[in-house]
């Protein structure tokens, strides 16, 4: 085996592999996904029909799916989710929740400084210091060249 | 002068310790696998009682020793050795089991590969004549190995399918200069190989050069073949992993195809539990030897044995680094007979 060709050997491993389901995969995720978003259409339009504007409505929409998103987390279910829906379940404000709040659930044991406080943001960390960065950068353009 | 050096790799032994008692527990999941007929304790939850993970692998582990110890007929008082080790960092699970139980404690890192690396060892001292009882043991969490190597528990992602699920569970082996058997005989020693996989989720290909290594140069150093045996099982390459080492050995000569398997294949239903590519962790080699193949080869379904756990030697830092994963396998052979 010292004499192992590592570049033949990737090649016969990949084939020896098995493969994700991708037609399945992106079935569900579509499903998931679009779920999860005909069900903030139904929160949207329960809050305008209390009259709420615009943009009351967008936040109250927003705060309703992180905490369903939480309250999932906590009760063991989004994981399930996620496993079934994938992409479908990551992307929508839910899954975000999921990611700060698995990770919180997680690290209870080591304290609520060094464990609850510093591990949350271990998966949605990256999501974060990018969105609100390249948020940042776009807002200074816009500043700058808007005419 | 090495007298007791076979070829390059290999130790034959030449007062082959014996057996004498060995004991295994694992989590609910594998209680519910094929094996669970086997299994000394099937635990009902995970947690077993304790706060944390590590805490609850550490039990699990030093009740799996105490275990092992018990059925002897003999006190941690009597144990000249315990070498044990764990997946996690600074191998807490065992050095907190070792702080329970008071017996001189050599502690290993030898990921997956604990179990053979620890029988090695166990064997070599005892043939070298420094110990009347050794116990070699191991162990694994599914939930400390998550969260030390992929993710939290509760997060929603999606698993690869060459992924393996690591067992919870332990194995702990007692063994003494004499008594009825098996014996453990022969040893070969793995070098590390490294293919070059860098996916953390394919360890079964990241493994198996390791293990076809240590198998060439045992059945060259040995002069055996894979006929020899009743039965070769790797640790945990499960599914992938297998199929690629009996499939390049043919290539290099040896037919595996009649009584080589992987205890990551045997220890789940993958139709059923859906753990993907197979079983993994110390615990993996270490509650499949401890159950199952000592109980039947003590009932004489097996006389010649070749365990060979394998280990993938990485952290998530070095791989993050951009490092590849080095593998490495420890073959121990086990007989029912002690001459010859």
């Amino acid at each position: 085996m010292d004499k192992l060709n590592k570049k033949e050997y990737q090649k016969f491993s990949d084939k020896k592999s098995p493969k994700p389901k991708y037609l399945k995969n992106i079935v569900m995720a579509f499903l998931v996904g679009g779920i999860i978003c005909a069900f903030g259409q139904v929160i949207i339009n329960f809050l305008k029909s209390l009259g709420l504007d615009e943009k009351a409505v967008g936040a109250g929409t927003s705060i309703i799916l992180v905490f369903l998103g939480a309250i999932l987390t906590g009760l063991g279910v989004y994981d399930k989710i996620g496993k079934v829906g994938g992409a479908g379940a990551a992307i929508p404000i839910t899954g975000f929740a999921n990611a700060i709040v698995s990770p919180a659930m997680e690290y209870k044991r080591e304290g609520f400084i060094f464990g609850v406080a510093a591990k949350m943001f271990t998966v949605a960390g990256p999501v974060l210091v990018y969105g609100i960065g390249s948020s940042v950068i776009v807002g200074l353009l816009s500043l700058l060249f808007r005419r | 002068m090495a007298i007791k050096r076979v070829g390059s790799q290999t130790v034959k032994l030449e007062n082959p310790p014996a057996i004498i008692s060995s004991h295994s527990i694992v989590g609910p999941k594998e209680g519910e696998g094929p094996l669970k007929a086997y299994f000394d304790l099937i635990l009902e939850e995970d947690l077993w009682g304790t706060e944390s993970w590590e805490k609850a692998e550490s039990k699990i582990q030093e009740e799996c020793i105490k275990g092992a110890i018990n059925e002897a007929g003999l006190s941690t008082k009597d144990i000249d050795y315990l070498i044990a080790g764990d997946l996690l960092n600074q191998i807490i699970a065992s050095g907190y089991s070792a702080r329970q139980l008071g017996i001189p404690y050599f502690g290993l890192y030898g990921a997956c590969s604990t179990m053979t690396e620890s029988l090695s060892l166990g064997a070599m001292l005892m043939d070298g004549g420094f110990a009347d009882k050794i116990v070699c043991a191991t162990s694994s969490h599914f939930s400390t190995a998550e969260r030390q190597f992929r993710f939290p528990l509760e997060y929603g992602n999606q698993r690869k399918m060459t992924a393996q699920w690591t067992v919870t569970g332990a194995g702990a082996t007692l063994i003494s200069p004499s008594g009825p058997g098996p014996y453990i005989k022969c040893i070969t020693t793995g070098k590390i190989i490294d293919p070059g996989i860098k996916d953390a989720a394919n360890m079964g290909a990241a493994m198996a050069p390791a293990a076809m290594d240590t198998l060439i140069n045992h059945f060259k150093d040995t002069g055996r073949d894979p006929s020899y045996y009743d039965l070769i099982i790797s640790g945990d390459l499960g599914y992938v992993g297998k199929d690629i080492v009996i499939d390049m050995m043919k290539k290099e000569g040896y037919d595996l195809s009649k009584n080589y398997t992987d205890c990551g294949v045997e220890i789940f239903d993958r139709s059923l539990q859906d753990t993907h590519a197979g079983g993994s962790g110390c615990g993996c080699s270490g509650s499949v030897f401890n159950g199952y193949i000592i109980k039947e080869m003590k009932k004489g379904k097996f006389n010649k044995v070749l365990l060979m756990s394998t280990g993938a030697l990485h952290s998530t830092l070095i791989t993050q680094q951009g490092e590849s994963i080095p593998g490495i396998a420890h073959a121990v052979v086990i007989e029912n007979k002690r001459e010859g």
